[in-house]
């Protein structure tokens, strides 16, 4: 057994998602993650496990709202996505094809969408095309995670854009800027994948268009509305965090002699393994916890707990991190503000920083 | 953030307690204040599920959309919500006074004014939405609206909008307003739970906090778990009493959370800028119901070129007059000013009050003062300093060196040949002098909207109230 795949152990893997690559760019750093990940452990089954559930569910009525508005907008054939993108992306109007490729086996499907798009690369589909339910791949430290986008466009002559239909409203013509930007995360890994298979297939990467179409409601109403949104950004950034990311094999070799997140399942596929145990096993390799997690990750509480029991600092904020110069924990920081603790070397500033800072708050404060 | 407050929030974390990071409130705070709690449904942009507000902590009003996905009833909740809000947003406009200008007729203004308290900012996102998705419904016509529902509209719009103007205190978020003031050992991200933060100023944190059984969200979503284990079957059995007491039980402990979090605001004394900063809040609301009365048409979609520069224009000018204002107000804040050298503060050893300079007609009096400082001064020579303990006064910094600042004052001491009684600090008296100073700002000069420029669009179309708007799908 490879050693990635002993780390996961006899728990049945979990594909990442677009969401998940999206929020490992966010947090490169972070080695137990990359792990975790890499070997496709399901952090949510372990993170209950360990008594710290992770922070995140969906309510039934977004689920619904989400699906309802997904089904009009592809609905006979993504007729309505259809008249939004002739007008966007000026789609010539007569000659759409329309291919759902979840239509073939589920197996197949990467290597189906891979020869549709090597063929409407070449020129050999002559009219726009709308690829219903693709399944692109996308290397990520050294393994092969799977991404299915809403839809993909395919232009005459042109270039693919990458279709993603969100459930927010833009009103007004504007969007919540949180959820607008994590959408134009997600869809740049989309980006990123549909690129890196036209490179392999020798062509042209470029003619993946870094503005994608992104599918809302308009208004208050559930008509939607489409609107192009320039991901490069989030391209550049995720081209950087991937390639800055540690590889796995790097991370492995420096990882304890028989070290391995099995959840251990049963029969029923709950955890029997000591809950003690696997905490421990968690512990041995480092994680970067930062406030942002709690909104990204599934393990986030457990690394909340841990950064407390360190008196880390990070569990403040980044900014507060940043303002205290890298000095890591409370203790520290604390100790050279009420100057009981000497500085070390190059420490000299920040120290004398702290301790203006705590004598201006003893003299406003007294 | 500066390090002081970093400072504060470590101590926090090491206390288990939140850390003051102001000595005085910098808002307003209304002696009838009308607390709002706004729930939304899961997945919409603008649904309302439920609403939970009042004057009085003993008897919360509590609206409830029994069935959000439906139209008819949304705008019956939105006229219930106009029938209860209204004359409570109109009860403050009998009582006014006269106000004389400059260069222009007197205008009325209110004594005082109404205040919304919000749970978060989502919550003011949500009623700026609510308004956004009311006020342009007319009353008659093809697809009329109970009688109230526009009005609400404007007026949710409008303190929505006051919510982001800095200083004004019609609408506070109060997770905003509590870490204005004080610093908790969490991040600013979860700061945005209102049950956590409590928990914090009040000295028990605690992860309960986060516990959606214990402490439900203070909105405007509602917990997932709570939807599909309790709304969703509620709302399958159609029983509106169900669904009512359903959502109460969300409601109620925000509902008591925001009282005591107004009781702990209101422990701190008020800055003395705050009544200022009031006076305008109040002109603003009778300048906008004075606009309601003439007719005006409901507030843009988008603001045109000018009305966006203008707006922003505004707004700079009141960030910049209330960091200045809540930093003369407030010694704690102004020491991130003496931590990063732009003031300095001491114990005046050495005056000499009847310091002339220059000859002949402009011979002028400039009284010297000497202040010892532990700060560090970083001001060159020539430097134009005010202080807090003279508001008014002007003075020039003459030389810092070795702890010892010397500074002679050109402003504010009188006109006599001798300074006016008590304008010259007394040796021995704790001064502070600071760079920063709030002098008025004149307005942008900006064009009238009927001459913006081409490269801002041109003139913007005047707005004509239509039937697609009164009619606008709210699904």
């Amino acid at each position: 057994m490879r050693r990635i795949d002993a780390l996961r152990g006899t728990t049945p893997p979990k594909p990442h998602d677009a969401r998940a690559i999206a929020a490992l760019a966010a947090n490169p750093g972070c080695a137990r993650r990359a792990l975790m990940d890499g070997a496709g452990v399901d952090k949510d089954a372990a993170a209950r496990h360990l008594g710290f559930p992770a922070p995140f569910g969906q309510s039934p009525f977004a689920i619904t709202r989400g699906n309802q508005f997904e089904a009009l907008v592809k609905s006979d054939g993504c007729a309505e996505l259809l008249r939004m993108l002739r007008e966007l992306l000026e789609l010539p109007i007569a000659e759409v094809a329309y291919h759902d490729v979840e239509n073939v086996g589920a197996h197949l499907r990467h290597a189906h969408t891979r020869a549709l798009f090597e063929r409407a690369a070449r020129g050999e589909h002559d009219a726009g095309t709308l690829y219903d339910h693709p399944l692109l791949s996308l290397d990520i430290a050294g393994h092969t995670a799977y991404l299915e986008p809403d839809v993909v466009a395919f232009q005459l002559e042109g270039r693919f854009h990458i279709v993603e239909i969100k459930s927010f409203a833009i009103v007004d013509g504007q969007a919540d800027p949180a959820a607008v930007a994590a959408a134009a995360r997600q869809a740049a890994v989309y980006v990123l994948a549909l690129r890196t298979m036209l490179e392999e297939l020798g062509h042209d990467p470029l003619t993946v268009s870094h503005d994608v179409v992104l599918v809302c409601p308009e208004n208050f109403a559930n008509r939607p509305v489409a609107k192009l949104v320039d991901v490069r950004r989030q391209l550049a950034v995720l081209r950087r965090q991937l390639t800055r990311m540690t590889t796995l094999d790097r991370l492995l070799e420096e990882l304890p002699e028989g070290l391995t997140f099995d959840l251990e399942p049963g029969e029923d596929g709950l955890p029997l393994r000591r809950a003690a145990d696997l905490a421990d096993a968690l512990r041995g390799v480092t994680a970067r916890y930062a406030p942002d997690c709690l909104s990204t990750c599934d393990l986030c509480f457990f690394c909340r707990n841990e950064a407390r029991e360190e008196g880390a600092s990070d569990l403040l904020g980044r900014n507060v991190r940043d303002e205290l110069g890298g000095v890591a924990s409370v203790e520290e920081a604390l100790g050279l503000a009420d100057g009981t603790r000497a500085p070390r070397e190059g420490q000299e500033e920040i120290a004398r920083l702290l301790r203006g800072a705590e004598r201006l708050r003893q003299d406003c404060l007294a | 953030m500066s390090l002081l407050t970093s400072l504060a929030k470590l101590r926090a974390l090491q206390e288990g307690r939140a850390q003051p990071i102001a000595t005085v409130r910098h808002c307003h705070l209304s002696d009838r204040p009308m607390v709002f709690i706004p729930l939304k449904l899961s997945g919409e942009a603008a649904a309302p599920l439920a609403a939970m507000f009042g004057t009085d902590r003993q008897a919360p009003q509590l609206l409830v959309v029994a069935q959000p996905r439906n139209r008819d009833l949304r705008f019956a909740f939105t006229a219930d919500l106009a029938g209860l809000l209204l004359p409570y947003l109109e009860s403050f406009l009998a009582d006014t006074e006269t106000v004389e200008r400059k260069n222009a007729d007197p205008y009325e203004r209110a004594l005082d004014a109404p205040q919304l308290l919000l749970p978060n900012r989502a919550g003011v996102a949500f009623t700026a939405l609510l308004g956004r998705s009311t006020r342009f419904r007319r009353t008659d016509g093809p697809y009329p609206v109970p009688e109230g529902v526009p009005l609400l509209g404007r007026w949710l719009t409008y303190l929505a909008e006051r919510a982001a103007y800095p200083g004004s205190s019609l609408t506070l978020a109060v997770t905003e307003e509590l870490s204005r003031h004080w610093a908790s050992g969490q991040s600013a991200l979860e700061d945005a739970n209102l049950a956590a933060l409590m928990a914090w100023v009040e000295g028990r944190p605690s992860d309960e906090a986060e516990d959606p059984l214990v402490w439900p969200p203070a909105g405007p979503a509602t917990d997932p778990g709570f939807d599909s284990e309790v709304l969703a079957p509620a709302i399958e059995n159609g029983s509106a009493e169900r669904i009512t007491e359903a959502l109460r039980t969300q409601l109620e402990p925000t509902w008591r959370l925001m009282w005591q979090a107004a009781d702990l605001l209101r422990t701190l004394p008020e800055g003395a800028s705050v009544a200022q900063r009031w006076e305008l809040d109040r002109g603003s609301y009778s300048g906008f119901a004075t606009q309601l009365a003439e007719g005006g048409p409901p507030q843009a979609r988008r603001d045109g070129a000018v009305a966006a520069a203008s707006r922003l224009s505004r707004m700079e000018r009141a960030q910049a007059s209330y960091d200045v204002q809540r930093a003369y107000d407030d010694p704690l804040i102004m020491a991130d000013h003496r931590l990063s050298g732009e003031a300095f503060a001491g114990e005046v050893v050495q005056t000499e009050p009847d310091n002339f300079e220059g000859e002949g007609r402009s011979r002028k009096l400039r009284p010297l003062v000497v202040v010892k400082t532990d700060d560090p001064v970083r001001l060159p020579p020539g430097s134009a300093l005010g202080t807090p303990q003279r508001k008014g006064q002007g003075a020039e910094l003459v030389e810092a060196a070795g702890g010892l600042v010397t500074l002679k004052i050109t402003k504010g001491m009188g006109r006599g040949k001798t300074p006016a009684p008590g304008s010259v600090p007394e040796v021995g008296e704790r001064v502070c002098y600071t760079t920063l100073t709030d002098d008025f700002q004149g307005a942008a000069t900006l064009p009238e909207p009927e001459a913006t420029p081409w490269t801002h669009g041109g003139p913007p179309l005047e707005y004509v109230p239509n039937d697609d708007d009164a009619r606008e799908a709210w699904e």
